[in-house]
């Protein structure tokens, strides 16, 4: 038992000490299960040291905040324990929360809203939060109609980065043809250097569980599936639990909330695929077999897993569906710009003094993002350039950090909104290397189903190669160029259609550090190993 | 029409095999639990030899051919024994701008291991990981099991030599 309430009445004091993957391995248990111990000693009994999903700020893990009061330690060792009992002594009641600094106050919640705040493994916590409002509220009050109307009011689109619209997918999906249909959340995240589908996972199951129930009555399916990554064992844990607790407590299973809609999840591992994200491919993998896409259409929407309609939606576009029914979607489509509506969650990594986890409106700046709540750059050297959207995406440099991010503006820059990963680049990274480490992920991740993907990407990476030895010659480009057109324009699926995307942005923004290595054999940023000229004549 | 089958009685008495059939049998032994018996079989025995891919293939009753072309499309999956301890690198996007590749060529400088290789006395595996998602650690390895975070590469070959 690791919420320990000493108490039955409501606490004086609580300490909530992240326990998600990042912290975790920071040993963030030991400090929970210390802080007991040391709570219990000093005789604090009107306190709880509560385990809750991620605070955010990861850079400074493991964290313990103090929730009335908003204090937040970082980087806690077990010898700071003795502190936060003490800080916990000091609390009075009429404390209230102090604004935590701009990483923090920039931000808007949705998606992740119980995020640091819920035991992830305790439903009523969940509920004590407004969870199952939305679910009761479909379906005590409304039809499939309504729910699926107030979602296409709200304008949501998928967060798993095409940005399809939402309403519009669950309308297809239950105007499809079929008695059976099927709800796939789709968690096989897999962009590297995003980790925002996890962290909802971990710390806030239930919502998913919740947003899927509330899809399936609004499309008439009675079975879902989560396919998640089975590199996230802390995730499908707390998948697991939530599912075991929500069947016992009547939310999932036959007759939901007393009612006469039946739902039930089944949880399905995957197994170190990257194409697995893409749904056609994902579909062949819970069925079993090898996860290769098949063209579309039609698609999953009409013809699906076991070839029933099946809607697939993304982790964080689940997790958005409760909050928009309980506040509706008035309220929603109000945050945001343009087309794009609502908030989005990205992963800030990379060479950025906060990395970790954070939810904006659209249309928030990319310099508000990566400085004001970023924190800026490392050891405060120059910005090079963002990198967006995973293998498929891109990298904006400087110019363009006051640009608005939307789903629209990112396409427009020759990048692509992804998942969300926001890896921020310093002048030490060389971008044909960075061009050449993409390549090296899509062919080593190539289902090798069409040969413009399994063969092309791997002419691609030997071209760069070429490059970043200092061997290539300007024929090598023009040849990189064409051939990079031809596999965006012939790919089967998502994978190889985007794969060429690194190269097109570097080579928009940085054509010149690809020039310095072919014309002058040298490496701007000083990481590729260059032949030298001689030993090449 | 399906071909009838009998399911295989397990290979050997090894207790580890009723571990694998229950997983099975809660996939309803069909072609579709053919992943989640992968696992099950992985968890197991550490790794998927011919005995196993060829059980699983014949309780589900999927041949064996494509049992073999699941288990080797997948990454996650191993069809050789791993060495005594493993180290996994994690070559994600912020890993691999914050040091992975030097800690790659670190380790094989020093053990002489690249990745997907075991040392030569069985008791290092070395693996590369896609992305860990502890992009707040950069760059990260784990070590049988532990996550390490801002990993300094001779503190790491210490730690492995000592193991």
């Amino acid at each position: 038992m690791i919420t320990e309430e000493i108490n039955d009445e409501a606490p004086r004091a609580s300490a909530y000490v992240c326990e998600a993957a990042s912290c975790m391995s920071a040993q963030a248990h030991d400090i929970t299960l210390r802080l007991g111990e040391r709570a219990a000693e000093a005789g604090l009994t009107d306190v709880m040291i509560k385990r809750v999903g991620c605070l955010g700020l990861c850079a400074a893990g493991p964290l313990v905040e103090i929730a009335e009061t908003g204090q937040l330690f970082g980087h806690v060792k077990p010898d700071d324990v003795e502190g936060i009992v003490k800080a916990l002594k000091k609390v009075k009641p009429t404390d209230t929360r102090q604004p935590q600094g701009p990483f923090f106050e920039k931000q808007l919640r949705v998606a992740t809203e119980n995020m640091g705040r819920i035991d992830p493994e305790n439903l009523d916590d969940y509920i004590e939060r407004g969870g199952y409002e939305a679910l009761k509220r479909v379906l005590s009050e409304m039809t499939s109609t309504t729910v699926r109307d107030e979602i296409t009011r709200s304008g949501l689109r998928g967060r798993g980065g095409a940005g399809f619209p939402t309403g519009l997918k669950w309308t297809t999906v239950a105007k499809a043809q079929g008695t059976q249909k099927y709800v796939i959340c789709n968690a096989d995240e897999g962009d590297p250097g995003a980790f925002m589908d996890r962290s909802v996972l971990e710390s806030d199951p239930f919502r998913i569980l919740e947003g899927m129930a509330i899809a399936a009555f609004a499309v008439h399916a009675t079975e879902g599936y989560i396919y998640c990554r089975a590199e996230y064992p802390l995730a499908v844990a707390r998948l697991r639990t939530a599912i075991r607790l929500a069947q016992r407590a009547g939310y999932l299973g036959a007759g939901i909330a007393e009612t006469s809609f039946n739902f039930d999840v089944q949880i399905r591992l995957g197994a170190g695929a990257f194409v697995c994200g893409e749904e056609t491919a994902l579909i062949a993998s819970v069925e079993g077999r090898r996860g290769t896409p098949r063209p579309r259409p039609p698609y999953p929407a009409v013809q699906g897993l076991w070839d029933c309609p099946t809607l697939i939606n993304n982790v964080e576009t689940l997790a958005s569906v409760p909050t928009i029914l309980r506040k509706g979607p008035e309220w929603y489509a109000g945050i945001g710009v343009g087309k794009s509506k609502g908030t989005k969650v990205f992963a800030l990594a990379g060479r950025i003094v906060n990395t970790g986890l954070v939810e904006v409106p659209m249309g928030m700046t990319l310099r508000e993002i990566v400085y004001d709540i970023g924190g800026g750059i490392v050891d405060g050297r120059p910005f090079k350039a963002v990198q967006t959207g995973g293998p498929s995406g891109g990298c904006i440099p400087a110019e363009f950090l006051d640009m608005p991010v939307s789903y629209e503006s990112l396409i427009e820059l020759g990048s692509f909104m992804g998942s969300g990963g926001l890896i921020v680049m310093d002048d030490t990274s060389c971008m044909v290397d960075v061009a050449k480490y993409f390549q090296d992920f899509c062919r080593d991740e190539s289902c090798g189903k069409c040969v413009p993907c399994r063969v092309g990407t791997t002419q691609l990476y030997m071209l760069l190669d070429l490059i970043t030895r200092g061997e290539a010659t300007m024929d090598d480009l023009a040849q990189l160029e064409r051939l990079a057109v031809i596999i965006q324009k012939t790919a089967l699926c998502g994978l190889g259609q985007g794969a060429p995307n690194p190269i097109f942005s570097t080579l928009r923004y940085f054509r010149d550090e690809y020039l310095a290595h072919i014309v002058d054999r040298v490496c701007p940023a000083g990481v590729c190993t260059i032949t030298p000229a001689e030993v090449m004549a | 029409m399906p071909i009838p089958y009998t399911k295989p009685p397990a290979p050997s008495d090894d207790k580890r095999w009723k571990i694998v059939q229950t997983r099975m049998r809660r996939g309803g032994d069909r072609p579709a639990a053919l992943i989640e018996a992968l696992h099950a079989a992985q968890e197991a025995f550490g790794y998927l030899d011919t005995e196993a891919l060829n059980f699983v293939g014949d309780t589900l009753g999927v041949p064996h051919s494509r049992v073999y072309g699941v288990a080797t499309f997948y990454s996650f999956f191993t069809l050789k024994p791993q060495g005594e301890h493993t180290c996994v690198v994690c070559t994600g996007t912020a890993c691999y701008i914050n040091g992975a590749k030097d800690i790659l060529a670190g380790l094989d400088r020093a053990l002489h291991v690249k990745p997907k290789e075991t040392t030569a006395d069985g008791k290092l595996s070395m693996l590369t990981a896609r992305c860990l998602g502890a992009c707040s650690l950069a760059p990260a390895v784990i070590v049988d099991g532990d996550v390490k975070g801002k990993v300094n590469v001779g503190e790491l070959v210490a730690q492995l030599e000592a193991m």
